[in-house]
């Protein structure tokens, strides 16, 4: 079994369907990417596995848990954390209130400071600026306290959401080694990107989606290989 | 202006109203007159505010021009000897300076929603503080009367009380004027560039409507009307109180009225009046006649009927946003496309 | 009395300032509502008034202990803010702004009327007298100084429960994005809740202080309805450092004007001022201009 599975998973937005007759699956440890071009579904793709967006057909569990039946937010403590896109913090709060939010579970309050040193330990910018308000923090900034609020429940999987978005390349491959460094440390990690290449580099497998549905899917460096991915997305 | 022939009967029948009731009800005419009437001049007022409430301007201030419009006009009687002939105009005079000079500065500030709303509740309280203040002259919180000249009926004195035949003919025409400045309004060009200013403001502004302008002529246009109904209210009852023609409690009384009727089309004011004063009437009725609900409560089962208009209204705003005659249009739309 | 710098003009002021933690406990919940939900409770001050209801009548009818009386107080108008809520606002959150607040009418209005019902419309006092205390020539009320004292501590507390603890943290991060709560693991519909008893609470509150103060009677809610609005709105939505200061200028604008001229003048420049002030700065007094 894996940790994540999804089969034959359909979702939309009113009469527009986004997503059509999606499977897939990530195995625990594992980083997982999914690509494709914009509108090819890949948003809704982790709304739907988050909750905040109900499936409109198909199975979905995590750990064999089913997540169809769950409200959303029930959705975070069968160990599935979302850094939505365009991170979402809380503007006017400070830096270290958004952690604590992220760390609002019961469960998850008990370890709180246990969980801060390790979030401060990875993004010792963070700690510096613990009191500012997250809204007034560079892009790169924000998507760290993003991705360390989600770190705070102590989840299996985390979902990240087009985390280069409007970032500087400089603070772009920061991200990208910061993905390598937490599935290091034992998170599984499913991410969207659209920065196809470099984000290849870290993740092992990657599943390509088109309009709505599962094109392509293998080892990263097969799919950077294969024509498919070289023409549509690299140009080649 | 052609009469659509269902609009001719409708008018017909509403002059032979009185008469009929004199025929049926021989004895109680004149309470059954009063109620009419009233329900007409409310229905004027309501209409009014739904001038500008079907907008987006929802205001919980017109309660203020109501008021001034029975001041004015009753102070200027009292103390100057103005006959109301001229004194109404004045108040309405009054009535659109005020509306002029909250509205201008608001609009120019883009104030909209709930600032708009308690905005205006504070202009409403502060003429309603302005009216108990000057006590000297509006016996304050009391209220005060109209002068009585002659045996109550006299045009110079704009008095017809005392003849509920006349009265209701001076109501029905008051009502009339009301709704022939809502078609007005409905078949001007102002009336699009409202609409495309109730849905979003920027883009309004953006192809070239003149945002403020527009809305303080309608805003104007709605504060005379609401002291134009506030004045001949005050010389049919013959009495003036800040609570009963000033003040936010009315203010309320006037946007849920128009509410519950619905304020996107022509009657719906008119239906809501009818509603309210039909319900408040009828539940009075009933609870004063019940014996059980008397050794209950007492004199306070009169309270009942506002709990169950407040109920009601809940119930409404839930269910029904667009009123009751803007439900059943579109009631009767759905069903004539499905048959 | 002549409006001049003498004793009494000084007294006035300190009376105005202790007015104001009164204007400013009870704008407190309001504010909080308003910000969190994005509602207006129209009826909040009827809230007050049931408040004061249900403490008369546990205090005066069933003669429990007036702490006690209080705390019941306390609870029921909590409830009450839960039920209004649960029944009138969740069906409309996402209507238009002005819907949720007429339906908030529709509720003054039955609030109003079953006070009416239940208590009659005489005046009702609960009979607590605490007397006054005096500084030189010039005495001030006890009840004024608990109301102040009890303002001040209440906005501290709030203060400190809103950032320092899980749920009140949440509350305000749910005035911020609404959406993203559920991915906190936070279920918003109860937050909404938690936070419609915390509001309904806080008018309980005002209202266990107004009854050592003021006459019980259905219409109270009118009388000072209108000037919470007014100190909220002033004071910047949300803000309740904001909300303090407006609710002394506004106090002052009472009492000064009150004591230089009759009680409805000192009330009407208030009101004047807050229109004024609308204009001159639409976003509250210490707002920032967007």
């Amino acid at each position: 079994m894996s940790m994540l599975e999804l089969h034959g998973v359909c979702a939309g937005y009113g009469g527009f369907r986004a997503l059509n007759d999606i499977s897939m699956a990530v195995e625990v440890g594992e980083s997982v990417a999914v690509i494709g071009a914009n509108g090819a579904g890949k948003t809704t793709l982790l709304r739907v596995i988050s909750g905040m967006l109900p499936a409109a057909a198909g199975r979905l569990s995590m750990e064999g848990q089913d997540l169809r039946t769950l409200p959303a937010h029930k959705v975070l403590s069968t160990g599935i954390a979302h850094v939505p896109e365009n991170r979402h913090l809380f503007p006017r709060l400070t830096v270290e209130q958004n952690l604590r939010l992220g760390a609002f579970l019961p469960s998850a309050r008990a370890r709180f400071p246990e969980r801060l040193d390790y979030v401060y330990g990875l993004f010792p910018r963070l700690k510096e600026r613990r009191l500012q308000f997250a809204g007034t923090m560079s892009g790169g900034e924000q998507q760290m306290c993003a991705i360390g609020r989600a770190l705070m429940s102590g989840p299996k999987l985390i979902l990240l959401d087009e985390p280069s978005t409007g970032l500087a390349p400089v603070v772009v491959q920061q991200v990208f080694e910061l993905v390598r460094k937490i599935r290091d440390d034992g998170y599984t990690v499913l991410i969207v990107e659209q920065n196809v290449t470099q984000v290849l580099a870290v993740v092992d497998r990657a599943y390509l989606l088109s309009v709505g549905r599962v094109e392509m899917s293998g080892r990263s460096a097969d799919l950077l290989a294969s024509e498919a991915v070289q023409k549509t997305y690299l140009g080649l | 202006m052609k009469l659509n022939p269902a609009y001719a009967v409708g008018l017909a029948a509403l002059v032979a109203l009185p008469f009929a009731i004199r025929a049926v009800f021989p004895g109680s005419e004149k309470y059954y007159l009063h109620i009419v009437i009233q329900m007409l001049l409310w229905a004027q007022i309501y209409t009014g505010w739904a001038l500008m409430g079907r907008f987006g301007l929802t205001s919980l201030g017109h309660g203020a021009f109501t008021g001034i419009g029975a001041y004015v006009t009753v102070m200027l009687w009292n103390f100057a000897g103005l006959t109301p002939l001229i004194g109404i105009p004045v108040a309405i005079v009054v009535a659109v300076a005020l509306a002029l000079l909250i509205g201008y500065p608001s609009f120019l500030q883009r104030i909209r929603g709930h600032y708009f709303a308690l905005l205006t509740l504070a202009m409403v309280e502060f003429v309603r503080l302005c009216i108990v203040g000057l006590r000297d002259f509006t016996g304050g919180s009391l209220g005060t009367q109209p002068a009585r000249y002659g045996d109550g009926i006299s045009f110079y004195a704009v008095q017809f009380e005392a003849d509920r035949m006349i009265a209701y003919f001076v109501a029905l025409a008051v009502w009339l004027a009301g709704i022939l400045v809502w078609v007005r309004v409905d078949r001007s060009m102002d009336r699009f560039a409202l609409e495309a200013l109730g849905q979003d403001e920027e883009a309004a502004a953006a192809v070239g409507i003149n945002v403020t302008r527009e809305k303080l002529k309608i805003t104007a246009l709605s504060a005379a009307m609401c002291a134009f109904g506030g004045a001949i209210f005050a010389q049919y009852q013959m009495y003036i109180g800040p609570d009963t023609i000033a003040g936010f409690g009315v203010s309320l009384n006037i946007v849920f009225g128009a509410v519950a009727g619905g304020i996107g089309v022509m009657l719906g004011p008119t239906i809501g009046a009818l509603f309210t004063q039909l319900l408040s009437e009828g539940l009075r009725m009933f609870f004063q006649g019940s014996v059980t609900l008397n050794a209950m409560f007492g004199s306070r089962v009169l309270s009942l009927d506002t709990l169950i208009y407040g109920v009601l209204l809940v119930l409404f705003i839930i269910h029904m946003p667009r009123g009751i005659v803007g439900t059943a249009m579109e009631y009767w739309r759905k069903h004539k496309r499905g048959s | 009395m002549t409006c001049s710098l003498d004793i009494f003009f000084l007294e006035a002021v300190l009376n105005g300032i202790l007015l104001a933690g009164l204007l400013a406990l009870l704008s407190l919940g309001l504010n909080l509502v308003f910000g969190v939900v994005d509602v207006v409770w129209i009826c909040y001050a009827e809230l007050v008034m049931i408040g004061m209801y249900a403490i008369f009548f546990a205090y005066s009818t069933l003669d429990l202990p007036l702490p006690l009386a209080m705390l019941i107080g306390i609870t029921f108008t909590a409830l009450l803010g839960v039920a209004l809520h649960m029944i009138v606002i969740r069906p409309l959150l996402d209507a238009a702004p002005i819907n949720q607040l007429l339906a908030t009418g529709g509720v003054l209005f039955l609030l109003q009327a079953a006070a009416t019902l239940a208590f009659g419309i005489e005046f009702r006092n609960i009979g607590v007298h605490l007397g006054s205390a005096s500084l030189g020539d010039m005495f001030f009320s006890w009840g004024r100084i608990i109301t102040f004292s009890v303002a001040l501590a209440t906005m501290l507390g709030l203060r400190y429960f809103l950032r320092h603890s899980y749920l009140g943290l949440a509350i305000l991060a749910l005035s911020q994005d609404r959406h993203v709560m559920p991915l906190m693991g936070a279920d918003s519909r109860r937050l909404y809740a938690a936070t419609s008893a915390l509001g309904g609470g806080l008018a309980g509150l005002g209202a266990a202080l107004m009854v050592l103060q003021f006459d019980i009677y259905p219409q109270i809610g009118l009388q000072f309805g209108p000037l919470i609005f007014m100190v909220c709105v002033l004071g910047g939505l949300g803000n309740m450092l904001g909300g303090f200061v407006a609710a002394l200028v506004i106090a002052q604008f009472i009492t000064i004007g009150s004591s230089c001229f009759a009680t409805e003048w000192g009330y009407a420049i208030a009101f004047l001022f807050f229109i004024l002030m609308m204009f001159i700065r639409p976003q509250g007094l210490l707002g920032a201009r967007s």
